[in-house]
């Protein structure tokens, strides 16, 4: 029956399509429909509690920016996402790297401490988050028990609640963004394992003949790793600082966890949610969350316009 | 560790820091190669350590404070054993059901298995045809699709919340295990076809070939040839789906949270730590329930995992 059909490349095409038309229909209804969507709501009164009545009702407005953009707060966030992400993409990768080159030459136990330090990106964000704010609790917690006995800290310092702390360094009385430094760490310590597995798997596949090369020639051990080995990871640590960036900045869980966006930790994705339950302002959180993926963009062209110089570096995803 | 007799090499360090690696002597000295190789060697033993600590120690404190009394944390924070014997009751509290007095997490753990096991079977049918068809078959706008799934990386969580927020609301399927099964793979359909059409290249196309020419129709070669092929893909690809679907909290968050006979365990934990009464060890005992079956499968299938996830990551 078949055989005197539509051309063999017809078919083909047609089965693909087939095959791919349930993952569009998935992404279409439940990505993409809603993306354009939020850009409707984000131009509507909409509001959690008249919900059922304004729906539908089109008259478009830009009140929703105009709230989200000049209420008290949202200029701090926005610096606070900016520190978080770079700081948490650069330690994360920086940690990944170091944690790949440790591990990169066999030695007995190599996978489980391999396993091991995939841990905290396999674990549950409540679960991890938690033990984190027990570990740093000011009355129940081992960092500041191990602070009070071993170190000499005069009083317990919350961690998570403080906004500001003071260090002195020879005699100087520095302020410290205590709770956003801790964020970042704990940034660093859950996602540099994805790092570390993207660069590891690189680093195997290296060809080994370079460095043997540049071995023999004399060149020592920290030489070959800046000449040799690490020119060789900058794909992959250029991709990794795209992807980690974004997922960084658009990052709800683990800070919302750690400490409900208090103590001048919250980032934008935090107040969006705040607008969305807190408030019951759908519109609102709409406009904000345009905002925020617009300033993605933004930051993402600028990347890759004058730091990569080229846009090749998508294809390697 | 026994490594650190090696310290000697430190002693060393002032010889000759810019004397080696000229390629016309004929035999460099190896001073400086020697320092460096040592030094290092101590080093990685150092970072090693470091870093086993600390990516395993929140785990062990973790299950340490789960079977410790809370009045025994209180007294004594620091310690690293429990000092005052062992106690599951906290695990009993949490896993008794809200009549008993307890916190019903026996049904928050029957709710996660329901919605990861159903978003890998749905995640997995949907993904196995699309990377089947996207690695096997030419047709129209083959290589953009691809791409396309990739931008959806490109939008916060939280901005596809809002609206699915709406839409379920208005059709009913908010609080539904099913309507979270749907946002689930929607948001890991993306990944997973790219692992799956990764591993799909590398099967042989000869092996389909010539089940084609023995009169075999496209889905039957997808069934007979590719996929028992491709099991070691499709099985890591499974526990992926499995450990998001588990361990994912904003779309349970904003979904479920009015339907507490739905709750997921990650929702039943973080809405038990908002109340006073609940004890921190007991919330710790919570942590464990959700963490265990993770971690076992994690282990259980580590290698099969990592391999599945960074298959062309080679490629750089």
């Amino acid at each position: 029956m078949r055989r005197r059909g539509p051309t063999l490349a017809q078919q083909e095409a047609r089965a693909g399509l087939a095959l791919l038309s349930p993952t569009l229909v998935v992404v279409l209804v439940m990505v993409v429909v809603p993306i354009l969507w939020t850009i409707v709501i984000a131009f509507q009164d909409l509001r959690l509690r008249n919900l059922r009545t304004r729906l539908f009702d089109f008259q478009l407005t830009l009140d929703n920016f105009e709230t989200v953009l000049t209420s008290p707060g949202f200029l701090d966030a926005l610096k606070v996402t900016l520190i978080y992400s770079i700081a948490g993409t650069v330690l994360s990768i920086g940690l990944g790297l170091v944690a790949a080159l440790v591990v990169r030459k066999p030695f007995k136990g190599r996978t489980l401490v391999r396993a091991s330090m995939l841990l905290p990106y396999v674990a549950p964000v409540v679960a991890v988050t938690f033990v984190w704010q027990i570990m740093l609790n000011p009355e129940l917690g081992i960092i500041n028990a191990i602070g009070a006995d071993f170190l000499g800290w005069d009083e317990r310092i919350p961690f998570l609640e403080q906004q500001t702390g003071t260090i002195s360094i020879l005699g100087l009385d520095l302020g410290v963004p205590t709770a956003l430094i801790v964020v970042i760490l704990y940034q660093a310590w859950r996602y540099f394992p994805f790092s570390f597995l993207f660069i590891l798997a690189r680093l195997q596949a290296l060809p080994g003949e370079l460095d043997e090369a540049a071995r023999v020639d004399g060149a020592t051990p920290l030489q070959r790793f800046w000449r040799i080995t690490l020119p060789q990871l900058q794909g992959v640590i250029a991709l990794l600082t795209v992807l980690r960036f974004i997922w960084t900045f658009n990052e709800f869980d683990d800070i919302y966890l750690l400490t409900q966006g208090g103590a001048g930790t919250e980032v934008v994705s935090v107040r969006v949610f705040r607008y969305l339950t807190g408030r019951g302002d759908i519109g609102a959180a709409a406009a904000l969350s345009l905002v925020l993926a617009v300033l993605l963009a933004g930051l993402l062209f600028l990347y890759f316009r004058f730091f990569v110089g080229r846009v090749d570096e998508a294809d390697a995803i | 560790m026994s490594r650190t007799d090696l310290d000697t090499g430190v002693a060393e360090r002032p010889q000759a820091p810019k004397a080696a690696a000229r390629p016309s002597r004929p035999r460099p000295p190896l001073s400086r190669e020697l320092v460096e190789t040592r030094i290092l060697g101590v080093l990685k033993w150092i970072t090693i350590a470091f870093f086993v600590i600390a990516t395993v120690f929140p785990f062990y404190y973790m299950v340490m404070l789960s079977v410790r009394a809370i009045e025994d944390v209180a007294l004594d924070p620091g310690a690293l054993w429990p000092p005052r014997g062992v106690s599951v009751a906290a695990f009993g509290e949490v896993l008794r059901s809200v009549d008993d007095g307890g916190q019903g997490f026996l049904v928050f753990l029957r709710n996660s298995a329901v919605i990861s096991v159903s978003s890998v079977v749905v995640t997995l049918g949907v993904s196995i045809l699309g990377a089947y068809a996207i690695a096997r078959l030419e047709f129209f706008g083959r290589r953009q699709v691809h791409f396309l799934f990739l931008a959806v990386y490109l939008f916060p969580a939280i901005l596809l919340a809002i609206p699915l927020f709406v839409f379920f609301t208005r059709i009913g399927l908010r609080g539904s295990l099913f309507g979270l099964v749907l946002v689930y793979t929607s948001q890991i359909v993306p990944v997973t076809i790219h692992m799956l059409r990764n591993y799909f290249e590398t099967v042989p196309e000869s092996l389909e070939e010539a089940a084609a020419l023995d009169g075999a129709s496209r889905l039957t070669i997808i069934r007979k040839v590719s996929l028992p092929l491709a099991m070691p893909a499709i099985v890591a690809t499974s526990l992926f789906v499995f450990m998001i679907a588990w361990n994912e909290f904003l779309f349970a968050l904003l979904f479920l949270v009015e339907s507490r006979q739905n709750w997921t365990v990650s929702l039943g934990l973080s809405q038990l730590a908002g109340s006073i009464e609940v004890s921190k060890t007991t919330l710790m005992a919570g942590s464990v329930i959700l963490t265990l079956p993770i971690i076992v499968l994690f282990f259980a299938t580590e290698r099969l995992l990592v391999e599945g996830l960074t298959s062309g990551a080679e490629k750089g």
